[in-house]
């Protein structure tokens, strides 16, 4: 700042010592020098070795800040540093999830994301769910889970929407719904004339559980068909529900299934669960999860 | 594409199987790209809690597939694992989880109780090298 330069053209330079700005002082020092001036500055800029000069562009001007910061000066011989971060991978799908959320919230509409392994009986009850609340509960229906179209015919002709969600071709990550994904299949819905959104989750007992998706609660339904011991080999799916619905009771006079244990072993990752017994075939058990899908008398 | 036909064939391993890795590799790749832009990135660092569920060797697998023919190709993968842990909110115990993921207080059985660590998934650093600058010290 505010050194004298006396030039007699456009050739000049004794003033680069990395003073960023400086071309701002010699308009003022020389009287009708300063056009050449002005170009001057950005043909010499570089043999100036320590001169972060404007026009050698914003990406060298950040790097050689970093390098500052982390205090590595190597990267100027050989090119390499190296750039501390801290970016939480689920950041991103966690603000596309809250604003799922603002959306349902805007339009009144309760979202439960429902999720559970593959051939635990979800679809069948969804499927009877939709059966029992058509004409008094108008139910969306995202579905995540189709394996062939017979899966969505099963859930039509209920009075619900449903929004396919194609995840077998490749459509974002496969083993579980996102939220862009639901951000998507939302154009497929009319919040507006909603009561309750399903969001069918991928039939997949791991990943389904730490993606937020934008929903109001999580639920699972579980088989009595698939061992006592699941809730402690995917603890972190069976802590992150609220409800959990305990499906094809009717065939435990065929099973060895140990209720007790099962609970005991829900109560070690989740002991404040709500569990449903029920069949989804039979009906049976099936209302007082109905009660507490739809909100109504859940939290006694 | 790759990652595609791995989907396709691996479709029966209904526990998630690497297909879990593979998607969380697509988020990383995409954060590590924002982050190094056009320059080359030797090595990627990232602290992944035992909550996450990702078996690392099933991560370094996936990993080598995703990048291969982007601008990470090559980029090696280092992971750095933390342990779950809880805090009782009756007795105050921390308890760090080890394979028995239960998550009762070891030290009251209170079931009472905060996860305080194992969710992490974060990006920590990156290792890059910038050929341009290469060029530049050289001059």
């Amino acid at each position: 700042m505010g050194r004298f330069h006396r030039h007699d053209d456009g050739s000049v330079h004794s003033h680069d010592h990395g003073e960023a700005g400086h071309s701002h002082d010699h308009d003022h020092d020389h009287d009708g020098h300063s056009h050449d001036h002005d170009h001057d500055h950005d043909g010499h800029s570089h043999s100036h070795s320590h001169d972060h000069s404007h026009d050698e562009g914003h990406d060298h001007a950040h790097d050689e800040a970093l390098a500052e910061l982390i205090g590595d000066h190597s990267g100027y011989q050989t090119g390499r540093e190296r750039i501390e971060i801290l970016e939480d991978i689920y950041a991103e799908n966690d603000r596309l999830a809250d604003a799922n959320r603002r959306a349902f919230d805007a339009a009144g509409v309760r979202v439960i994301n429902l999720m559970s392994s593959p051939g635990s009986g979800k679809t069948t009850l969804l499927q009877r769910s939709l059966a029992a609340l058509e004409g008094s509960v108008r139910v969306g229906v995202i579905e995540g889970d189709i394996e062939t179209p017979l899966d969505a015919e099963r859930l039509g002709g209920y009075g619900a929407q449903i929004s396919l969600l194609n995840t077998g071709n490749g459509f974002g990550g496969e083993c579980h719904l996102d939220a862009p994904m639901i951000a998507k299949a939302l154009r497929g819905l009319d919040l507006e004339t909603l009561d309750l959104v399903v969001i069918e989750n991928v039939g997949n007992l791991v990943c389904p559980a730490e993606f937020e998706v934008g929903e109001h609660t999580k639920a699972m339904v579980y088989a009595i068909t698939e061992g006592e011991d699941k809730p402690l080999k995917y603890p972190v799916m069976f802590r992150s529900v609220e409800a959990i619905c305990v499906n094809k009771l009717d065939l435990a006079p065929y099973l060895d299934f140990d209720m007790e244990l099962f609970y005991r072993n829900v109560a070690a990752v989740n002991p404040t669960a709500k569990v449903f017994e029920l069949s989804a075939r039979t009906g049976e058990g099936v209302e007082a999860w109905l009660e507490w899908l739809t909100g109504g008398a859940a939290d006694d | 594409m790759v990652a595609a036909r791995l989907w396709n064939t691996s479709r029966g391993q209904v526990k998630g199987g690497e297909v879990h890795e593979v998607s969380l590799c697509r988020s990383l790749a995409a954060a590590v790209t924002r982050a190094a832009g056009e320059r080359r990135v030797e090595a990627v660092e990232v602290s992944i809690g035992g909550l996450r569920q990702v078996v690392p060797d099933a991560m370094a697998h996936a990993w080598t597939f995703v990048v291969r023919g982007t601008t990470l190709d090559g980029a090696a993968l280092r992971i750095t694992s933390i342990p779950a842990a809880i805090t009782c909110d009756d007795c105050g115990a921390t308890t760090e989880l080890g394979p028995e993921l239960g998550f009762d207080c070891r030290s009251c059985g209170s079931g009472h109780t905060r996860v305080t660590s194992g969710e992490e998934f974060t990006l920590t650093a990156i290792d890059i090298c910038d050929p341009a600058r290469v060029t530049k010290g050289e001059s």
